[in-house]
């Protein structure tokens, strides 16, 4: 580890914006404001689906301070809808609502207290039409049929997520198979069946979507609170046929992200009020508007296994059927990722899993932490669980037969295992003392994981050294409390030589920092890294060329070292390589990093993320009430770049899992959503938190990324429901089916209804 | 509109204003003076990024009215740091590593400035039933309750040394 001062890679570097964030300097797209700007105020829909008769817009325009009302017609001449896989979503409803909630007319005020006033006075009259709540309802016969259009895209990088099928409310379907599925289960000496149920989840970044507008002949300029602006950029540029360069969009701080600011949210609603008032406009969402904006699916996944009698796997079966809401969203994505995902990094002889993701008349659901992973893992693991108490073997034991050993794909055509699964396996048992004895109602469950992360490697960076030898790292990766802006950072002084004090990296404003596909897929410090990487290797050579044209000698004499230029007889710091060469204090020097899917990264996913979880709950036998005695994660990241922003990543990741096993649940009751505020939904508070931690870091140098690393942030959520599941089963002796497990589902799983 | 004439020490400075009567503190605080290092989220009193202290008093300034801050002291984020000196509760948060995204940051840290006002060196049990109306979605909240601890330590060697 390198000493204070140097912060070099895997040093625990301070975070280079923890002073703005303690002292209230730091600046997020809410803190955002320009002379003259009015604000955005949201009508949503009172209906779940219903079409749209007519919009008053009268009495709100006659309201004090109200400059516009925006509906779905005002939008002739744009392209009135927006999405990233199936643009089916419409910026404000034309014609048709399909979810309570779905915004409808935008109404802009001189102040926010007026947008909303004048909000309350738009009146609307629509014709109901029957809806469809959950994914049964919806795939009846007869059902209603939300969307009669195809508006998929076809961008090739999004390959996995295009439909193989498009009937009725089926949004996509995806099928994973290889061997004979059924010939290996009728073959098999033992069945497993499990089916469980996800919750539908809210991710709670604590900074509401929000975007500030500005439109004029240059173009449009947004400032939000988007974790993927190039993503944004693209929808924007569709929506008023703008070429790219003529649409900025800017990240500053976020206020947490988790995926759920993962693609265009707001960003549309406060461009065409620009659009339509030449005036900047802000939309700031509250916390019921964002719940209404996106959530996360939820699941019914049912599996079947078929084990020797050592308990080795010979066949999976999966069926995943996600209720993904009125519009696309992401949900295409999350379902493919779901598919990959839910059988576990383990060999699997024959394996079909089908899943499909279905249209209702709910909040689009999208991205969050975990991405498809924590739905399925919750089967796919208990389903081990159950086969290792059927035959009697360790839990522990039955998992390490069926690992797949590193460098074996347990996916067909898939990059290798980059990790030692066995071995993260044993540390996690021997931390959480799985062998230990424990006190009557108290259990300990674990589980295992690994998702295809990363995302499509595609990458770019650029590093400018400037003539007093400092340097900017300029990328369009966003900073939202990961802490990607230090680990760059640390990639950079490591790469340069040089203490990580002299570099400041500037980040996410698609007119001046150089393109990034995504900020989610934990792939930030892995493919992020690897082009600031290449950009640093590239300055490199560039200041070593002119510094041996300075002094005098071949450029296979010099080298670069300590921030200089090393020559035969003298060396020249970099600041001085670079003014010397362009005359006076002035001049920089560029280096550029690039990474796409070639060479090494051309397997794909780029690195496996590795979930494993562990932890001990006791369950109070009176009320239900499941505390966290002792949690366990262990962070299989090949190498941590800076180990405390690891360990923030992956208690982070458990306490959300955490959430969503013992709290979190948006409940429909109805055609509305019964619970869409932070008191109704409860998230982990500092009284829920394990009495005791241990985060674990396996550290093998086996990733892809710099110096070895692969990501984090994702990992520890994923096996976290089964883990909860497994421990609550062994602390009251009956299978839990289903998340969260709240005080009363416990009490009752403990005290069922007397069938006699 | 109706508004109210206010008068009251912000961040030890007098300040006057005229404000819309149904002005939030939040409201008043962000965008009156501009002071936006206070954010809002939940608006229901339940996640305490919000939180400020008006005469020493934790308050979510999302449901309180800024008229009521008339004749009163108010301290906010950008009052804790003594200059370019940070609070040595801003500093154990950055030694801490008890943030992240950072937006709930300012109420935690003048949430715990009122703990430690009231018991100079609390147990982990005071700062957990303390800090339960403050939300962090980020950090698990472990390392928040270990820079609070810290600090607290270091004020009980300090007083008894």
């Amino acid at each position: 580890m390198n000493g204070p001062g140097i912060g070099g890679a895997g040093s625990r570097a301070s975070r280079v914006d923890a002073r703005a964030k303690v002292t209230g300097e730091a600046h997020y797209a809410v803190d955002s404001s320009v002379e003259g700007m009015l604000h955005g105020h949201v009508v949503r829909s009172t209906r779940a689906h219903a079409t749209i008769e007519h919009v008053d817009t009268a009495e709100a325009l006659a309201s004090s301070g109200v400059v516009a009302v925006l509906t779905g017609a005002d939008l002739q001449g744009l392209f009135p809808r927006f999405g990233h896989i199936i643009a089916d979503r419409p910026i404000l409803a034309i014609d048709r609502v399909r979810y309570y909630g779905e915004p409808i007319a935008l109404v802009l005020g001189d102040t926010a207290h007026q947008a909303a006033d004048g909000a309350e006075l738009v009146t609307i009259r629509y014709r109901d039409l029957p809806t469809v709540i959950d994914t049964e309802q919806a795939l009846a016969e007869g059902a209603p049929i939300l969307h009669d259009e195809d508006y998929r895209l076809g961008d090739a990088t999004f390959e996995e997520a295009q439909s193989q099928s498009s009937i009725g409310n089926i949004a996509h379907e995806v099928t994973l198979e290889w061997g004979d599925a059924n010939e290996a289960l009728a073959a098999s000496p033992l069945i497993v069946e499990t089916t469980t149920h996800y919750p539908m989840l809210y991710a709670y970044a604590m900074e509401p979507y929000n975007a500030l507008a500005t439109f004029d002949e240059d173009g449009l300029e947004v400032v939000s609170t988007a974790q993927h602006p190039f993503q944004v950029r693209e929808d924007l540029a569709r929506i008023f046929s703008l070429p790219l360069n003529r649409v900025r969009v800017q990240s500053p701080l976020l206020g947490g992200g988790y995926g759920s600011k993962s693609y265009t949210k707001v960003e549309p609603l406060a461009a065409i009020g620009a659009w339509a008032c030449g005036r900047p406009v802000k939309v700031a969402l509250d916390i019921e508007g964002a719940i209404h904006t996106t959530r996360a699916d939820s699941a019914v996944v049912s599996a079947r296994s078929g084990f020797d009698l050592e308990g080795r796997l010979l066949v999976r079966i999966f069926d995943i059927t996600m209720n993904t809401g009125a519009y696309a969203d992401n949900g295409p994505l999350v379902l493919a990722k779901a598919v990959n995902r839910c059988f576990g990094p383990y060999r699997v002889p024959s394996l079909r899993v089908i899943g499909r993701s279905i249209y209702t008349n709910t909040v689009p659901s999208s991205s969050y932490r975990g991405f498809g992973a924590p739905q399925g893992n919750l089967t796919g693991e208990l389903n081990m669980d159950q086969a290792a108490a059927q035959l009697d073997i360790d839990p522990g034991e039955i998992r390490r037969r069926n690992l797949v050993p590193q460098g074996e794909s347990h996916i067909p055509g898939k990059r290798g295992m980059d990790a030692d699964l066995v071995a993260d396996l044993d540390i996690l048992l021997q931390k959480i003392e799985w062998n230990s004895e424990l006190p009557a109602h108290h259990g300990i469950g674990f589980g295992c994981s690994a998702s295809d992360a990363g995302a499509f490697p595609v990458s770019t960076a650029m590093v400018r050294l400037l003539a007093d030898g400092s340097v900017l790292v300029l990328t369009g990766s966003t900073e939202m409390g990961q802490g990607s802006r230090t680990v760059l950072g640390q990639i950079a002084a490591t790469e340069l030589d040089i203490p990580v004090q002299r570099v400041r990296v500037i980040q996410s404003d698609t007119a001046s920092t150089p393109y990034e596909r995504t900020t989610g897929a934990s792939r930030t410090t892995t493919l992020t890294g690897l082009a600031v990487q290449r950009a640093c290797r590239d300055l490199l050579s560039k200041l070593e060329e002119m510094g041996a044209e300075a002094m005098g000698c071949e450029l296979a004499e010099v080298k670069s070292a300590e921030g200089a230029v090393v020559g035969p007889e003298r060396s020249i710091d970099f600041g001085t390589v670079v003014h010397s060469w362009f005359g006076g204090r002035q001049g920089e020097v560029i280096g550029w990093g690039v990474v796409r899917r070639a060479g090494e990264l051309e397997a794909l996913p780029p690195f496996w993320e590795i979930g494993m979880t562990g932890v001990q709950v006791s369950v109070d036998p009176a009320t239900g009430v499941v505390s966290v005695e002792h949690l366990v994660t262990v962070g299989d990241i090949g190498f941590a770049i800076n180990p405390a922003l690891v360990e923030g990543q992956d208690l982070g990741a458990a306490t959300q899992g955490l959430g969503a096993a013992l709290l979190e649940e948006l409940v429909y009751d109805g055609p509305q959503l019964l619970n869409p505020n932070l008191v109704e939904y409860r998230v982990p508070r500092a009284t829920d938190t394990p009495r005791r931690i241990d985060s674990v870091l396996a550290e093998r140098r086996d990733g892809i990324g710099p110096y070895g690393a692969k990501g984090a942030g994702e990992g520890s959520v994923n096996p976290m429901g089964a883990a909860v599941a497994a421990a609550v089963w062994r602390a009251v002796g009956v299978w839990p089916d289903r998340l969260p497990l709240t005080p009363d589902r416990v009490w009752e799983l403990m005290n069922p209804p007397d069938n006699g | 509109m109706s508004t109210t004439w206010l008068s009251a020490v912000v961040n030890g400075r007098k300040i006057r204003h005229l404000v819309a009567t149904r002005s939030t503190l939040a409201e008043f605080l962000r965008t009156d003076l501009g002071l936006t290092g206070t954010k809002v989220s939940c608006e229901l009193q339940v996640c305490g990024v919000c939180t400020v202290l008006v005469d020493g008093v934790p308050v979510s300034s999302c449901t309180y009215l800024a008229v009521d801050i008339d004749g009163r002291d108010v301290l906010t984020i950008e009052g804790m740091a003594n200059g370019e000196q940070l609070h040595e509760i801003q500093q154990a948060f950055i030694d801490h590593f008890a943030l992240q995204c950072g937006f709930c940051t300012p109420g935690f840290v003048m949430m715990t400035k009122a703990l430690l006002d009231q018991i100079a060196n609390p147990s982990r049990g005071d700062v957990e039933k303390f800090l339960e109306g403050n939300i962090c979605r980020c950090t698990g909240y472990a390392p928040i309750v270990d820079a609070i601890l810290e600090i607290g330590s270091k004020l009980h060697e300090e007083t008894a040394s």
